[in-house]
């Protein structure tokens, strides 16, 4: 274990404290680190992907957990994995594709841990039928201050629950048990529709979502008028063998996934403004085919098309960006329009907007999908008014019963949180007993006050 | 802190004072949800926090005598006991003294010396170890560019000022790689309470614009910052003036 005060922030590149980096190489490693965990406690960090301040804890010590990653059992039958709560999807996915398996959920990037996708209780494009990334987890090595348990949803589910979307504060996750789903090939089979503005675009994926395992929209925030919200709906489904042509046939698991780009290490402030932002949207727009059937494609340019370029977040420059993601219910789709309208006439520059439709939600008390629309974007830090204008969208978003997801945020109010997440005392009787000192912390936790204490 | 308002909680020591209080207002202005002011006169110091309340902060109150050293550690234990991280604090207090019988007594000198010097280096030194355990934050000494170069007629002052610069320009080095941003403010002559009734000197400015340097300076992470700007250039000259030259400028102010 080495152990040196080291900056850290998430991927927004905002806000970094020094936190006591330790990266336990096993299990009892993990174990130690939280039973020494001092005042200023720990918290557990994967491959930083948090946008915001989840994953680090000033002052106090900082867990890397990617060491812990070894796959330790797999059941090619069944399709169960289990895996070290450092292992990542990209490496989960580069062992198992080949071998006719895929992870249950797929976020927009691959470098994510398997402890941190519980953490977050993270979801994908197939919510609407699948659920979060929890709901197909089978087991986890919980290293709690109170002790080391496996948990699972049957004989332990205050903890496991508590665990799924708790984010990191339950303790440190050194392992993962994993069902998977079957496939027959590595390509996708994805159909692409244009549609005008946001009501079409929300009619659409309400009419057609049910037929494909993977659904999303792209919306265009910086168009404007009649335009406002136009969007390019991509929808897909793992392709059956007989739906690729022959060559591939003869190898239809293999997996193409490199690191194309790489964003250069200094790039000025600025370049992320509402004139690039508007003429990237522009061009994306009109690229994208009006109505599409049936283009095979593949796993990383369907899932993970960022993933391309490795450090694409340096693109915000130094002040670094931030991502708002809500999901507010069915039946408030005028929040979303709201919402919308408001980044559109604030001119915030961000790409392109994700919209999605969540199925039914998990037991994770914290766990952020709710049956309803989210909405995701990401914005550069240092935008003039931008605190002002997100307290006001928070409040929209709590009353009508809708919520910001805890592993993207880096500023909201504590005052919300209660409103956003109305099982949060529940949560916090089960993290107090799985954490009675209080050592899981992390800056995330003290500056919402997640813990209540 | 949050991605949004780097200082969401502020100290200020010498809770009173004009400079702090205009930079009280500025953060507010910027996003700061709470603000704690510290001072030794509880009526005035109950005074300005009202004011700072119209704007929308929580403000809280707190005793702080910045000469009673002896107090200092549990003072800042105290402060850190409490609830959330602080971002910043802010040292603005200080007094100008009086040259004339400092001269003639040394105890007039000595408590010149006390506040201004001794206790920020009190204050400071457990503030810096506390900001260094949050691993975040700012630590912000007024200075002044008296600090640079005595005149005639406030050397005590000067003394004092060049002391507690010089002890925070090395803490700023030693927190290089801490997280923890210590920043040197040298004002020049402000128009404040403190120099109420003394004749203005060229590049006289006021509290707002000093507030202004500040929150500037914090923003860029800067060392040293000069209050109006240009009194950086002003004082290089005044370094490099020949003593008699000097004194016959001094004279003025």
């Amino acid at each position: 274990m080495t152990n040196a005060g080291q900056p850290l922030s998430g991927w927004g590149r905002t806000a970094p404290t020094i936190s006591q980096v330790e990266q336990p190489a096993t299990a009892d490693d993990a174990e130690v680190a939280v039973r020494r965990a001092a005042a200023r406690g720990i918290i557990a960090r994967g491959l930083g992907r948090s946008y915001g301040d989840a994953a680090q804890n000033g002052g106090g010590a900082v867990a890397r957990m990617t060491a812990i990653a070894a796959i330790t059992d797999l059941d090619l039958v069944g399709g169960v994995v289990s895996a070290g709560g450092g292992a990542s999807l990209d490496h989960l996915m580069r062992t198992l594709v080949p071998l006719g398996w895929f992870p249950p959920v797929s976020p927009g990037t691959r470098q994510v841990t398997l402890g941190g996708a519980v953490a977050a209780d993270i979801h994908g494009k197939n919510h609407h039928r699948d659920g979060s990334f929890a709901q197909h987890v089978e087991a986890i090595g919980l290293h709690a201050p109170a002790g080391h348990r496996q948990a699972t949803p049957t004989d332990d589910p205050e903890a496991f629950w508590a665990t799924a979307g708790g984010m990191g504060l339950t303790g440190l996750i050194s392992s993962v048990k994993l069902r998977l789903v079957p496939i027959e090939t590595s390509r996708i089979r994805m159909d692409t529709d244009r549609a005008a503005n946001l009501d079409d675009a929300m009619a659409m994926m309400e009419e057609g979502d049910g037929r494909y395992r993977y659904t999303v929209a792209w919306i265009d925030c910086l168009a404007r008028g009649a335009n406002i919200g136009r969007a390019v709906l991509t929808r897909g489904d793992h392709a059956t063998l007989d739906e690729v042509p022959e060559p591939a046939r003869r190898d239809p698991l293999r997996l193409r996934a490199g690191t194309l780009l790489k964003v250069p290490p200094f790039v000025p402030g600025g370049l992320v403004n509402p004139l690039t932002m508007a003429a990237f949207n522009e061009a994306w727009f009109r690229k994208a085919p009006k109505a599409e059937r049936g283009r095979l494609t593949s796993i990383a340019a369907f899932f993970h098309p960022l993933d391309a370029v490795s450090n694409w977040n340096r693109i915000y420059g130094p002040a670094g960006f931030l991502q708002y993601q809500v999901v507010v219910p069915f039946g408030a789709e005028d929040t979303i329009r709201s919402l919308v309208a408001a980044f559109s006439s604030a001119g915030t520059p961000s790409f392109l907007a994700v919209l999605k439709r969540f199925g039914a939600a998990s037991p994770g008390h914290l766990s952020f999908p709710i049956p309803g629309w989210t909405l995701a974007l990401d914005m550069p830090a240092r935008l003039p008014g931008l605190g002002p204008l997100l307290d006001r969208l928070d409040e929209q978003v709590a009353a009508v019963g809708g919520r910001v997801y805890l592993a993207k945020d880096s500023r909201m109010r504590p005052g919300m949180l209660a409103a956003m997440y109305p099982r949060l005392d529940e949560w916090r009787a089960v993290q107090a007993r799985l954490d009675p000192r209080g050592v899981m912390q992390s800056d995330l936790s003290r500056r919402l006050q997640l813990t209540g204490r | 802190m949050n991605a949004v308002v780097d200082i969401e909680t502020a100290v200020v020591l010498g809770g009173t004072s004009d400079i702090g209080l205009s930079t009280a207002r500025r953060l507010v202005a910027a996003g700061a949800r709470r603000v704690i002011l510290a001072g030794r006169d509880p009526v005035t110091l109950e005074r300005a926090a009202a004011d700072l309340r119209t704007s929308g902060a929580a403000v809280e109150v707190v005793a702080f005598d910045a000469a009673a050293t002896e107090t200092h550690a549990d003072f800042v234990d105290e402060l850190f006991a409490r609830d959330g991280d602080i971002d910043l604090v802010l040292l603005a207090f200080g007094i100008l003294g009086d040259q004339q019988r400092a001269e003639e007594d040394a105890g007039a000198a000595i408590e010149v010396l006390r506040v201004n010097f001794e206790g920020a280096v009190s204050v400071g030194v457990p503030l810096m170890r506390r900001l260094r355990g949050q691993g975040h934050g700012h630590l912000v000494l007024l200075s002044s560019v008296a600090a640079e170069r005595p005149r005639r007629g406030n050397f005590v002052y000067s003394a004092s000022k060049a002391g507690v610069d010089s002890f925070f320009q090395g803490l700023a080095d030693s927190a290089e790689g801490t997280g923890i941003h210590v920043m040197v403010v040298r004002p020049g002559r402000v128009r404040t309470k403190m120099t109420e009734g003394i004749p203005e000197v060229p590049f006289t400015t006021d509290p707002e614009i000093v507030a202004r340097d500040i929150v500037a300076g914090l923003r860029r992470r800067a060392h040293t910052v000069w209050s109006p700007p240009v009194m950086r250039f002003v004082m290089f000259g005044m370094r490099h003036l020949p003593r008699r030259l000097f004194r016959k400028v001094g004279e003025r102010g």
